[in-house]
């Protein structure tokens, strides 16, 4: 019934390769983008796009990012956390323009960026960053590899919290993001509206998912793809491991990093480097794409929303609606998520993105499946 | 100021919204995660307060209270979302209970044109009401804290610290470093030899700082730890056989969790404090007849009387206080939030307020002005009993060097009026 | 003697005890990594979820007691009796040993065949099942442990004052050992001995090796791959109970304590997952390579706070030249 093909003809090359070859299909993605671009904006106040909408954007974004390296190359990294660091602790920088120091003087000082190429150059650093601690991966392999990345979040977190620099020597060490604003509408500080912020975010989430769609299944993809499944293998048939890896913790590390510089800049406007970009934020994303589905961008969508609203819709149930003690709550909260976990591998070990694949399947010839 | 659009648009929500019956108090609690043993007591201390207030004298001028409690896990992100879902409730007062959660809310509670209260945490130089309008750090801060310190060993040498070597032991974050401004500055002061030793976080495991300060040896040893560091760090204070009696800890490391694992060896610790401790108080026959026996405790019952429960019900005692100072100032019982700030500014806490609430001699008197947030910094010196299991004051609550305070506070908070563009709001 | 050198070598001696407690937590890991193939992150949960089990049930708390009292309004808190250490050790391992049988039977048999990420995902699920149950179970503030052996006579914490007056007369240095850690060390010891002895010399201890040699194989020659798992998450579940009783009588039992997990991880790369052996000198290395630098290196001259990235660092620096780990099995790629 839905998604069926019957009636859709490729007559290009083009149209047989779109990333959504069914009408319908193509249709409700459409569908989705309008109302995400034009119909929520409307009706979007301080609630949804700080509680619900902003961080679902941006760790889809940080998600995206670690399913590139981990389910497309193969690399499992868990250093996102000290990547986004990264990221917000560059965009800091640039928003409040570069100081540059020689020998205890002051050489110049950049002028500050506007947010949006603040945002940018902070993905842009965090590619940079990611490509030298992505070196070990040519020698180390699987969970090894994971627990060396550990060596990038830890290192990265205690430079953020002990070089001044790059705080600007403010006495509390934390991070403030300054008011900033695009086309005169306000984008950091505490009195952005909402729907400036979520669109904002919104933009970089769409293209993100845009370039990671198309380099996946361009020939850099197909490289990853190639690595992943066996690296010697991918070799022998003419894949340069050390490009193919590195070009994957380059392009990850990039998305990573524009998530971070999100997640300071217009989610929380000021962040700790310990607290907000610890160990915890890298299993985190971590736990996002394994859900989610590894190797699809429509699972990293899908692990970001479990984790981002699921916690915040049962405390909503739990505690608004039954009025029970909220560290019960909480509590229960842990076990219900951690069961689901655990349901949902047992029924479908890849992920959200393959139930939802199945699920197409069976609609494609609901109600006659024979 | 760009503030105009959000207040307006507040205002908006408020004319629109019901008419509010009672008054709301947001909990921004965590009882759960990593730093739920000290989060549980004060989130206990704070709700039972204002039930004992709602069964005794029916709420607060006449107006019942309501504690809409949040669950943060000391988390900021959790703590983003239950400000927004809890600020449209017409909240007073946010306390947030967490230095991240703080400085996330400094901008966002002043552009909302809700008063925040951050109670020995928190940004410290937000002491400046000039510049930080909508947020308040009485009675004490961090700086005063460290200065507190000071001044107690100052006494305690006869006024003389020479030659000293003071080491501080501190949580390698934005918390744990607040001190060190200011203990620099009193180094170069009083002539005490300063020695910073971080401890990173969670601070399970610190052989190498306490083997640093064994070879050190310093005469002192001040300590900003949070959560399960400060366990750790009695404990191995005791094994190296520091002297407990020259450890002090910011008043966030001295509760009856940091202390009672490590059993006897941990008498004689010592801890700041800017409040009464034990269950002494007239108030708490109150709480245990209206609250208790009423089988209304917000917890077990279990934690009445310890450290963090008494800093909890002193939290939920100045939040009331500055309710009823901003009923008389504006004539009405149902306050809103910019009344519940006005309040907050005209707070006077002298001995016989305290004394009529069934607290004597609870905490410092001070009084808040419209440039002076932070009272007047007076903190004491409390000093644990491994035997009686007891937290005991061993000093009055006394002045700190606000002669070296004051200028970092002017300028911590400048760099902030800077960046923002404040320009003043007592001028 | 010489200050410096004498500092040095207690730093030294201190950093081979901390090795020995990272070691205990490390092993745990081993075990099931070795026997299943599962890199087991709800390790250090574990450890949490046994020491409060052991604490709850020393000081007889109900268990679920917030959660009966919010659901039937009652006010049940306490037993009203205490169990002797032994004994509650006792009943622990028993908790321990159905934790193993559930997680066996409800989780992992399900999964059988899958690939090491969806296991390691599995048990992502089972850690924040665990931490929500035994919050719920026996409440999330902080708990004294104590484990003695009768009134007075407990697990002994601080300076060993033998060692400290001997080493004064004799080197004019008073070094400083912690007793905890001393007991830490003979606990392990026997420990890794009786694991040892226990896989070599038993008929179950034999079949685990088969099962970690290969999977098939040993069901064919009539092995049984339930019994082994359920055995081998025991023993972890075990080692787990150690673990958190050794880390949990320094800092008292609470959350953080399923944070040992991360001090383990760096241990465990350098020694290779599936060495017992490896992670006991893994863990020395580690302990003893973090504290030296923090304290030749680190606090002097980098501001301190150096030991969580550093052991990674060295971990990261010998995997460059052993990609498997100091005492890992060789990888063999093929085509």
């Amino acid at each position: 019934m839905f998604y069926r093909e019957a009636g859709d003809f490729s007559t290009t090359y083009a149209e047989d390769q779109q990333t959504f070859p069914i009408k319908f299909d193509r249709y409700r993605y459409y569908v989705v983008l309008f109302i995400a671009i034009v119909v929520v904006p409307f009706f979007i106040n301080d609630y949804w796009a700080n509680s619900l909408l902003l961080p679902f954007l941006i760790y889809a974004i940080a998600a995206l990012g670690l399913n590139i390296l981990v389910g497309y190359c193969g690399q499992v990294s868990l250093g996102t956390g000290g990547f986004m660091a990264v990221g917000a602790y560059s965009c800091y920088k640039f928003m409040t323009g570069v100081d540059i120091w020689w020998g205890g003087e002051l050489l110049f000082r950049l002028p500050e960026f506007n947010i949006f190429f603040s945002v940018i150059m902070g993905g842009l650093m965090t590619a940079l960053v990611g490509v030298l601690f992505g070196l070990p991966s040519l020698r180390i392999k699987g969970f090894y590899l994971a627990v060396a990345t550990l060596a990038a979040q830890f290192f990265l977190v205690w430079l953020f919290n002990r070089v001044s620099w790059f705080y600007n020597y403010s006495a509390s060490g934390q991070i403030n993001a300054p008011e900033r604003d695009l086309f005169g509408v306000l984008i950091t500080g505490p009195s952005t509206e909402p729907w400036a912020t979520y669109l904002f975010c919104l933009f970089f989430t769409i293209v993100c998912a845009v370039i990671a769609r198309n380099m996946t299944r361009g020939s850099a993809g197909r490289k990853w793809m190639a690595i992943r499944d066996m690296d010697i293998a991918a070799e022998i048939i003419g894949v340069n491991p050390l490009r193919a890896k590195l070009t994957a913790f380059m392009v990850s590390s990039f998305f990573v990093g524009i998530s971070g510089a999100l997640f300071f800049a217009v989610y929380l406007g000021a962040v700790e480097v310990g607290e907000a970009f610890g160990i915890q934020k890298s299993f985190l994303v971590l736990f996002m794409i394994i859900i989610g589905g590894l190797g699809s961008i429509f699972g990293s969508f899908a692990g970001a929303a479990f984790l981002v609203l699921l916690p915040v819709a049962l405390k909503v149930v739990g505690v608004d609606w039954f009025g029970w003690p909220t560290d019960i709550v909480a509590h229960l909260n842990l076990v219900i998520v951690g069961g689901l976990i655990i349901v949902f591998l047992i029924a479908e070990p890849h992920g959200i993105a393959q139930l939802w694949r199945v699920a197409k399947e069976k609609l494609r010839l609901w109600p006659f499946p024979h | 100021m760009k503030y105009k659009l959000g207040t307006a648009a507040i205002a908006a929500i408020m004319a629109a919204g019901p008419v509010m019956a009672d008054l709301v108090f947001p909990s921004l609690s965590y009882r759960t995660g990593p730093y739920a043993a000290g989060g549980i007591p004060f989130a206990d201390g704070y709700a039972d307060y204002f039930t004992m207030l709602n069964a005794r004298d029916g709420g607060i001028g006449g107006v019942m209270t309501r504690v809409v409690e949040c669950e943060t896990g000391y988390n900021t992100e959790k703590g983003v979302e239950c400000y927004e879902s809890t600020k449209g409730e017409g909240s007073l007062v946010y306390q947030p209970l967490s230095t991240g959660i703080t400085y996330q809310l400094i901008p966002k509670t002043t552009a909302d044109g809700i008063p925040m209260h951050t109670m020995g945490y928190g940004r410290t130089s937000a002491a400046n009401g000039d510049v930080f309008s909508h947020t308040f750090n009485y009675p004490a801060n961090y700086w005063n804290g460290a200065s507190g310190a000071i001044n107690y060993l100052l006494e305690q040498n006869g006024g003389d610290l020479n030659g000293k070597k003071i080491a501080l032991v501190y949580h390698n974050s934005a918390y744990g470093k607040e001190p060190i401004r200011t203990l620099t500055e009193l180094s170069a002061k009083h002539g005490f030899e300063f020695k910073e030793v971080p401890v990173d976080h969670p601070g399970q495991e610190q052989k190498s700082q306490w083997l640093q300060i064994r070879r050190d040896k310093p005469d002192y040893v001040i300590m900003y730890g949070w959560g399960v560091m400060n366990q750790v760090a009695v404990q191995e204070a005791a094994n190296i056989r520091f002297p407990m009696e020259n450890f002090i800890g910011i008043w966030w490391s001295g509760s009856e969790n940091d202390v009672l694992a490590a059993g006897d060896a941990a008498d004689g610790y010592k801890a700041l404090t800017f409040h009464g401790v034990g269950d002494d108080f007239p108030v708490f026959d109150d709480i245990q007849k209206h609250v208790v026996d009423a089988g209304n405790a917000a917890g077990a019952g279990d934690q009445i009387g310890t450290v963090l429960y008494n800093r909890g019900l002193y939290a939920a005692m100045l939040a009331a206080e500055a309710v009823k100072t901003a009923q008389e100032i504006h004539g009405v019982a149902e306050i809103t939030p910019a009344q519940m700030r006005d309040g907050m500014e005209a707070l006077s806490i002298t001995e016989e307020k305290m004394a009529a609430l069934g607290l004597p001699n609870f905490g410092p008197t001070f009084d808040v002005s419209c440039e002076n947030h932070g009272g007047t910094g007076l903190v004491g010196m409390t000093q644990w009993d491994a035997t009686a299991k007891e937290w005991t004051l061993i000093s009055d609550f006394a002045p700190s060097d606000m002669d070296v305070i004051g200028p970092l506070i002017e300028e911590d908070s400048a760099a902030y009026a800077a960046e923002n563009n404040i320009e003043g709001n007592c001028g | 003697m010489n200050e410096q050198l004498a500092f040095t070598i207690e730093v030294f001696a201190n950093g081979l005890m901390a090795g020995v407690l990272y070691a205990l937590v490390a092993l745990g890991f081993v075990l099931i990594y070795k026997a299943s193939g599962i890199f087991n992150y709800a390790q250090g949960v574990m450890a949490l979820f046994a020491a409060m089990t052991l604490v709850g049930i020393q000081n007889g708390q109900v268990p679920f007691a917030h959660l009966i009292n919010a659901i039937f309004g009652t006010d049940v808190h306490k037993f009203g009796w205490s169990v002797h250490s032994f004994a509650a050790i006792l009943l622990t391992v028993i908790v321990m040993i159905a934790l193993a049988w559930a997680v066996q039977r409800f989780v992992f048999r399900h999964l059988v065949g899958q690939e090491p990420i969806i296991l390691f995902m599995a048990t992502i699920g089972l850690a924040y099942f665990l931490e929500g149950v035994a919050d719920l179970m026996w409440g999330s503030e902080l708990k004294a442990l104590n484990v003695c052996a009768s009134e007075g006579n407990c697990l002994p914490q601080g300076m060993n004052v033998w060692l400290e007056g001997t080493t004064y007369e004799a080197l004019g240095y008073g070094f400083f050992i912690d007793n905890l850690d001393i007991v830490a060390s003979i606990v392990a010891a026997i420990l890794v001995i009786g694991l040892v002895m226990f896989a070599q010399y038993t008929k179950q201890g034999r079949a685990m090796r088969a099962v970690a040699d290969d999977h098939q194989a040993a069901l064919s020659v009539g092995v049984s791959l339930n019994f082994i798992w359920v055995l081998v998450w025991s023993l972890a579940g075990f080692v787990a109970l150690v673990a958190g009783i050794m880390w949990g009588a320094k800092s008292g039992v609470q959350f953080s304590l399923s944070l040992i997990a991360l001090k383990a991880l760096p241990v465990l790369m350098l020694g290779g997952f599936t060495s017992i052996p490896g992670a006991i000198v893994g863990g020395l290395i580690i302990g003893v390579g973090e504290k030296l630098f923090e304290f030749l290196i680190g606090a002097p001259y980098l501001g301190g706070a150096t030991e969580n990235w550093f052991a990674y660092m060295l971990a990261l620096l010998f995997l460059v030249f052993r990609p498997q780990g100091l005492f890992g099995e060789k990888i063999i790629e093929r085509v």
